[in-house]
């Protein structure tokens, strides 16, 4: 492995200051994504801000419902936190539903928003790829291109999935993005937040530079719903997803009166389907409105070589959880 | 065979318990808070060429790290360590090969198959993606810590009586996260419980029906004791 310096924060600010102080330096959170691409020799800090210690390891309420929750909380604190398995079901499932148990408690949930895709030729480090090497190529796109793939939000430059499955949770519950910055503290919605790679693949999120994420605060539970996450893979477990639905929704004597879609393992980001949730709301609450819906979701879906099936499990992935969380 | 007996004793690989001299160490140092990790300074790569161009200039008294490395200190199985390692140094490798504890695998070395799997303070996590330096002051048990008094931990004593492995080198992950599920009052306690939250852990061999035989007895064991 490259050799790289390292020095620990004891505060957001003195992290954003080290950071900045150093030119190719990266955070350090659990580490579960940044020393696998490390050893890969795919990232390559030239110093890494050891952040995992950091005072941002709380899960509150606030006055106004929201729920906030600290960068440095891991994905299996947040996913057995009594307020989120009362009132964020579909989170709780999605973070249990990722990885596993030893990663779970590693990994954070500022790293699980910052996670790298899986996508093979951008892991190889010799394989063209633009968001590696800008302007080599993606070697995906008539390559393997089966499990990690999008058929949703790809261009030309990627067709790269995003992996998380608690952002796609996130997306559905509405969220926002705390950062602090050299010039201060900010806000970014989440769904603002991850970049469609377009023509700038290596581009993936908004921060600018030297800014470290401190918390990200959900949105309050939408009254009166159910939510479940659903996720669809080759085996039962410990597999990143092939298609997956989180869906929240709540129904007023059998009609559907609120409801969100989101999206994983299909999209480029995690996928917030809009005209779906719009096609549904009004709807009675059986499953021929939720395919209709499901059609809607992937109305704008480019299939490649090997992953034309997504669209149809994608579909069904959304069917059957709108049928589990309205049963 | 007489110039391998003039070389300096190393660790003896055998032995999990710290050498004396090293605790020794320890001791004399632990007031000393000269833990270059915690001043928030750049170090490393950096702190090498420094070092380099001062030399041996550098006049404080008590040991100093080498050039390029840090010091970290941790208890490993009940015995305080302090080490210096390089800013890079996965915590496995540094077990393994700094302390001779031997017992913690590397299989996939990426967070995939779960070999190398330890408890930092009863947690636990892949070792292979952990610096050394991110436990500074931690408390860490490996598969050499699990048993106690020279009696193995029944999750052990189940692996032998269930025949939970083959050719072992999933083992050592297996039994720590092993330990920790059976602890974990948040994961059920039925199959497919157990076999999700132990998925982690690869067997080439296929051993998992007696790896989860092994710990479904050992909950009932443990659970008619109590």
């Amino acid at each position: 492995m490259r050799a790289f310096d390292y020095v620990r924060a004891q505060d957001a600010a003195q992290a954003v200051a080290s950071h900045a102080q150093r030119e190719g330096a990266v955070y350090l959170a659990g580490g579960t994504t940044l020393l696998d691409l490390v050893k890969l020799d795919v990232m390559q800090p030239t110093g890494v801000v050891d952040i995992h210690r950091l005072p941002l390891d709380r899960i509150e309420t606030l006055p106004d419902g929201r729920v906030r929750i600290g960068a440095m909380v891991t994905n299996t604190t947040l996913a057995f936190d009594e307020t989120i398995q009362s009132r964020y079901r579909v989170l709780s499932e999605a973070l249990l539903s990722g990885a596993t148990t030893q990663l779970r408690n590693k990994a954070t949930i500022a790293g699980n928003v910052m996670q790298r895709v899986r996508c093979g030729y951008f892991r190889d480090g010799v394989s063209p790829c633009n968001k590696r090497a800008p302007g080599s190529g993606c070697a995906a796109i008539d390559g393997h291109n089966r499990n990690v793939h999008a058929v949703l939000g790809t261009s030309r430059q990627c067709i790269a999935a995003h992996p998380s499955d608690m952002c796609v949770a996130m997306a559905a519950i509405g969220a926002t993005i705390q950062v602090q910055g050299p010039n201060g503290q900010r806000e970014i919605a989440f769904l603002d937040f991850h970049l469609l790679p377009g023509d700038t693949p290596w581009k993936e999120h908004a921060l600018e530079k030297d800014e470290l994420i401190t918390h990200v605060t959900l949105d309050p539970p939408m009254r009166n719903s159910r939510s479940a996450y659903l996720k669809l893979r080759d085996r039962a477990s410990y597999q990143f997803a092939l298609a997956s639905a989180a869906v929240i929704v709540a129904v007023d004597k059998g009609t559907v009166s609120d409801a969100r879609i989101a999206m994983g393992g299909v999209a480029t980001k995690p996928w917030r389907a809009k005209e779906a949730e719009a096609a549904l709301i009004g709807q009675p609450a059986n499953e021929a409105a939720f395919q209709r819906a499901a059609q809607v979701a992937f109305q704008g879906a480019v299939p490649y070589s090997q992953n034309a099936y997504k669209i149809p499990l994608g579909m069904q992935a959304i069917v059957r959880d709108l049928m589990t969380v309205t049963a | 065979m007489a110039k391998f007996e003039d070389d300096k004793p190393t660790i003896n690989r055998m032995d999990p318990v710290a050498p004396k001299p090293a605790r020794r160490r320890f001791l004399q140092s632990i007031s000393a808070s000269g833990i270059a990790a915690t001043t928030g300074a750049w170090a490393g790569a950096a702190a090498a060429q420094a070092d380099a161009r001062e030399g041996s200039q550098q006049g404080k008294a008590g040991p100093q790290p080498a050039a390029g490395v840090m010091t970290v200190e941790f208890v490993v199985n009940g015995a305080r360590r302090k080490l210096d390692v390089a800013p890079n140094a996965i915590l496995l490798d540094v077990l393994r090969d700094q302390l001779g504890l031997t017992g913690t695998k590397k299989g996939c070395d990426h967070g995939q198959c779960g070999a190398c799997t330890l408890h930092v303070n009863g947690t636990p996590i892949n070792s292979c993606l952990s610096l050394a330096l991110m436990h500074d002051g931690d408390e860490i048990t490996t598969v050499e810590g699990l048993a106690t008094g020279g009696k193995l931990h029944p999750l052990q004593e189940a692996f032998w009586d269930h025949d939970a492995y083959q050719c072992g080198y999933c083992t050592a992950g297996q039994l720590m996260s092993g330990v920790a599920v059976l602890k974990d009052k948040r994961i059920a306690a039925d199959d497919h419980a157990v076999r999700e939250a132990m998925s982690g852990n690869i067997c080439r061999c296929g051993a998992y029906e007696n790896i989860l035989a092994a710990m479904q007895s050992t909950r009932a064991r443990t659970k008619r004791s109590a």
